[in-house]
């Protein structure tokens, strides 16, 4: 606190508190950041008395104000004096819990979730409890959809009568009229049930979940699918059969689409909730059918968990499974009729060969991805040649390469600059896979092309793979095939190709070591800062600055200095701005 | 609840008169939408302008007993402004097509308003507290002393003040329509809500303004081949996976989200065989459906097209229940309603709180309410000349033919320029908004008026001066 003949040092302190109410919002921001500064000079009394007040009130503001305050509040336990005034912060919090924000109300929550942990058992039943309580019987929505994420945390803590009374509230509130609340009661269904005991989990969750999973709104019923996780693996095995999968059987087969893309999303959870012998049972025809649902987004939802579902099977029938009742509905998804169906189930069915191994995977899969390589949409194809790398494992990569060559050559020539940009990023993996020689048969080729397209942006990622594959095959390689070809681009007419060149330089120097820098290429960056177009000359500049560390100073003194003094006194500004640059950058003056 | 058909059929009187009477005034103000909130405490209009006027209702207070009911502005806000698509060299016009409200989630209040091209999310919030202190400054702002010799530090206080309501953008939804929005339609999961233009339905969440979802979408590859368009589209009140929309051709589809992700099938389709012996080259343009209104119950919709409006139970599709003729008259004047481009009108058309009666809006400044029991309708006229407050308005005649009798108008003798378009009628109560416009070119003879109507009370108070000022 200040002394009494006024302190310098409480100056920073009073903008802060005035600023927590500037018209400028970033000024407002800035203070309600620093807020723990502020708290810690008023000291713990006049944070409880004054600012937290004020603070309480100061829900006008913006989100994003309003969003760092709610976090702020739920570090302040020790600046308003400790556990035992806690207790404190809830009003501030509750009235952040109700505007209509739900970022706002989220972080509200999440921080009053923190603060009740600090309240001791009988704090958290004379403060924190009737908070819940008044937000779950609010008469807007938003603070009952707060109230939801509030039960869980004091339920362990509280008495058995108080108990009761928090059962009741989230009941109510599952059946609430509105639907959002009841969508806020779906989502911490999952989580209130495992603080219950199991005997209250039977008696109340089970029920209320069965409701809420068959609730008018299908906003509602999918958000059931997630707590079915969540008393799937509190239940007993036993239990299961009775209490639960009726509810999910009748999910997977709900009428609206939204449900049942939810359960093909979940299936990897649910599989592992259920465990082995429903799994066997139930999930496997239900799998099955999602695989051949009339929608195409529950599909696509099932292809992508084709790989994960198939390899948490139990061991005992994984294969027997896997080929009679899992493949034969992968094969009719390769030739789907909706493209993401196709791409989805390509970005996961090449992780299937290293659950069938060698010998299945040749007879069963290979014809599949040989297939999705001829398949018309380019996506489908990108999403195979990606994954390559687990049939390398499995196979070798020499199985593919007879098909996977057209399918390449297709794509680096497809008509969307998007699809060839997306092959340019797999060169580097392929060319490791395919090895050297293969490499220069074949694709060397078209990384040269891809220097010439006319998209910028294939032409800059094409330079960036010609530096990945010299990193990869070395800089004799790079001696022997690319650089000559990339050198002689710089007699080209056109002068984006001559800029090429010096893109390509600009990354390949590096790589390829002085002496082929110093030897081969610096003479010709130096003939082109005679160039007739402006933007080579200076792009000329840029260059000599970028490979400049890699020559030596001898170099630099004798052939760079007085190439980049003569740009430095050209007719064109940039061209000078960018020697000038160069020059002190290098250190050359 | 009493319709039309109460205790007192079809007795309406003016309540309440707002709008500009002998001012300038300007195409902008023409009143472009008027619709009530979820309690009818609340009317809110767009007009050409892109401004959105909030009127609330007062509530009884002693010194004032008989102000209950009465609307008065509660805030206004400039919604949208003109704007150009330099792309494509287009005039983004202000005009509020449509405004929606959400049900209320807090005290604050909420609503959606659209122009051609982007909608936004308004909230209308209440404040009455300000925070005074300052440490560095007075409450003028001067600065107070060396602010380097701070003895003690202030925390601001919060002091009540006048009431204050705020609109603030709280969302914008934009670059989702190639063509004009028509609609948009709040879906009864209070999450999600849809926009329609001429070919296309999106789908959006209301807390996300970066994407939409695509479910209808009825543009031809190729633009020659097309023959319809998207005129009006709305959710089912109750059912969240149900909504519909009418076409051009005078047919609606009612669409279930939970079949698929994409609705360009529909699940059912409502259509009235055409009549052979009524086929006129207008055929196709009258039957065009201008608005579709689900009733509150959710058990049938209303659709209104150039002459009529219709009923359609859900659970029937080949024809309409009840079909209600508005302006029959007009069927021998279609050539120059063509000529004057009149034919192209869209009207609205709304249902009171029991789904017991109906309304929608004429030429000549009339406009028709029907009660569904009785099938008996009337015809009233929002002007000013008949607007003494808490009068009986007197029901209108048009003569078709013949002698005209006294207290009728000949069909020649109405104003096409004068024409009710949209119509709002209280959720709860006998209240209605109904919005006039007369939008001939030259001014200054354009008025725009909204005339709020409430039932006689059975017991006369004293009458009161009641002409409120926009």
């Amino acid at each position: 606190m200040a002394g009494a003949d006024g302190d310098d040092s409480l100056y920073p302190i009073a903008v802060l508190i005035d600023e927590l109410r500037n018209e400028d919002v970033q000024l407002r921001l800035n203070s309600i950041k620093k807020l723990s500064t502020i708290a810690l000079a008023l000291g713990v009394e006049r944070t409880r008395t004054e600012l937290l007040p004020f603070l309480t009130d100061t829900i006008y503001d913006e989100d994003e104000v309003l969003l760092a305050l709610a976090e702020q509040l739920g570090n302040f336990t020790m600046l308003v004096g400790g556990p035992e005034y806690v207790h404190c912060l809830l009003p501030p919090l509750e009235s952040l819990a109700t505007v209509e924000e739900t970022v706002v109300r989220d972080k509200a929550v999440e921080s009053l979730r923190k603060i009740s942990h600090e309240h001791s058992p009988v704090d958290l039943e004379v403060h924190f409890e009737p908070l819940v309580k008044r937000l779950a019987s609010g008469d807007w929505f938003t603070s009952r959809t707060s109230a939801c994420g509030l039960f869980s945390v004091c339920y362990p803590r509280v008495s058995s009568t108080v108990k009761a009374e928090i059962r009741q509230h989230f009941r109510t509130l599952c059946s609430d009229d509105t639907p959002m609340v009841r969508r806020a009661a779906a989502s911490k269904l999952g989580e209130f049930a495992k603080v219950l005991e199991l005997d209250y989990v039977k008696s109340d969750i089970i029920s209320l979940f069965t409701a809420l999973a068959s609730d008018e709104q299908d906003s509602v019923r999918l958000l059931a699918v997630e707590a079915c996780v969540s008393i799937a693996t509190l239940l007993p095995q036993e239990d299961l059969e009775t209490l639960v999968m009726p509810t999910l059987r009748q999910a997977a087969e709900d009428k609206s689409w939204r449900v049942r893309y939810m359960v093909a999303d979940k299936f990897s959870e649910l599989q592992k909730a259920v465990g082995p012998e429903i799994t066997k049972n139930d999930l496997v025809p239900a799998f099955q059918n999602l695989l051949k649902d009339c929608e195409a987004e529950v599909r696509a939802a099932a292809a992508n968990k084709v790989k994960e579902f198939c390899e948490n099977l139990p061991e005992d029938s994984k294969e027997t499974i896997i080929m009679s009742h899992i493949l034969p509905c992968v094969k009719e998804l390769v030739s789907d009729t909706n493209q993401h169906v196709k791409s989805a189930l390509a970005s996961v069915i090449m992780g299937l060969s290293t659950i069938l191994g060698k010998d299945n995977t040749v007879e069963h899969l290979l014809p599949l991805f040989l297939a999705q390589l001829k398949d018309e949409c380019p996506e489908v194809r990108l999403n195979i040649i990606s994954n390559l790398d687990c049939v390398n494992e499995v196979i070798g990569i020499r199985q593919l390469s007879q098909s996977l060559l057209p399918a390449i050559v297709e794509l680096a020539e497809d008509a969307k600059w998007r699809v060839r940009l997306a092959i340019i990023e797999y060169m580097p993996l392929l060319a490791g896979q395919l090895g050297v020689e293969f490499f220069d048969e074949k694709l060397n080729s078209l990384c040269m092309a891809w220097l010439v397209d006319h998209v910028y942006a294939i032409r800059e990622a094409a330079t960036c793979n010609l530096m990945k594959l010299v990193e990869k095959f070395g800089a004799e390689w790079a001696q022997n095939t690319i650089i000559p070809k990339v050198l002689g681009m710089a007699n080209d007419p056109n002068y984006l190709h001559r800029m090429t060149t010096l893109f390509c330089i600009n990354s390949l120097s590096e790589a390829c070591g002085q002496e082929i820098t110093t030897k081969q290429m610096l003479p010709v960056i130096l003939k082109m800062s005679n160039d007739q177009v402006a933007n080579v000359r200076f792009n000329v500049a840029k260059s000599l600055q970028k490979i400049g560390p890699v020559l030596d100073s001898n170099t630099l003194q004798t052939e760079v200095k007085p190439v980049l003094e003569k740009l430095a006194t050209d007719q064109d500004m940039d061209v000078k701005y960018f020697a000038q640059e160069a020059v002190s950058v290098l250190a050359l003056a | 609840m009493a319709g039309v058909g109460g205790g007192n059929d079809f007795q309406w009187c003016f309540s309440q008169v707002k709008g500009a009477i002998d001012e300038d005034v300007a195409e902008a103000d023409i009143i472009s939408t008027v619709e009530f909130n979820y309690s009818g405490d609340l009317l809110a209009t767009g007009d050409k302008g892109g401004r959105v006027v909030i009127f609330q209702r007062e509530q009884e207070s002693k010194n004032r007993p008989h102000s209950r009911g009465e609307y008065n502005v509660y805030s206004t806000f400039q919604s949208h402004e003109p704007e150009f698509d330099y792309l494509k060299s287009l005039e983004i016009e202000e005009k509020i097509n449509k405004i929606r409200w959400l049900p209320q989630q807090n005290a604050a209040h909420f609503l959606l308003s659209t122009n051609d091209k982007t909608i936004k999310l308004w909230k209308i919030s209440e404040r009455d507290k300000r925070a005074e202190g300052y440490n560095l400054k007075d409450e003028e702002g001067r600065l107070r002393g060396d602010p380097f010799r701070i003895t003690s530090l202030r925390v601001p206080v919060l002091m009540p003040m006048d009431l204050m309501v705020e609109a603030s953008p709280r969302r914008i939804f934009a670059n989702a329509h190639t063509y004009h929005i028509n609609s948009i339609s709040v879906n009864s999961d209070h999450e999600t809500y849809l926009s329609a233009d001429d070919l296309r339905i999106n789908l959006w969440h209301l807390e996300i303004t970066d994407r939409s979802f695509n479910i209808v979408d009825i543009k031809p590859a190729n633009m020659e081949e097309l023959t319809e368009v998207i005129t009006a589209a709305e959710c089912h009140p109750h059912q969240c996976n149900v909504f519909v929309y009418s076409s051009s051709k005078g047919t609606i589809r009612l669409c279930d989200m939970r079949a698929a992700a994409l609705c360009d099938r529909h699940t059912k389709f409502f259509e009235e065989p055409e009549d052979p012996s009524s086929r006129s080259f207008f055929s196709e343009i009258i039957s065009s459906i201008s608005d579709v209104k689900f009733s509150h119950s959710g058990r049938y919709m209303m659709t209104r097209d150039y002459l009529s409006v219709k009923v359609w139970d859900l659970n029937m599709e080949n024809r309409p229940v009840e079909t209600y003729q508005v302006h029959e008259y007009l069927r021998s004047k279609l050539c120059s309603l063509y000529e004057n481009d009149c034919i192209f009108d869209k009207f609205e058309c709304c249902w009171n709180g029991s789904d017991s009666a109906i309304m929608t809006g004429s030429y000549n400044n009339f406009f028709r309410m029907f009660d569904r029991s009785t099938r008996r309708d009337i015809t009233l006229e929002a002007s000013r000349e008949s607007s003494k407050p808490r009068a009986l308005l007197k029901p209108r005649k048009v003569c078709t033919g013949g002698k005209r009798k006294k207290d009728e108008i000949s069909v020649d003798s109405l104003d096409f320029n004068k024409k009710i378009l949209h119509t709002a009628w209280h959720p709860k109560e006998n209240v209605i908004a109904v919005a006039a416009t007369n939008n001939l070119s030259s001014l200054p003879d354009v008025s725009a008026t909204l005339y709020l109507l409430a039932k006689p009370p059975l017991k006369n108070p004293p009458l009161k001066k009641m002409l409120g000022r926009r």
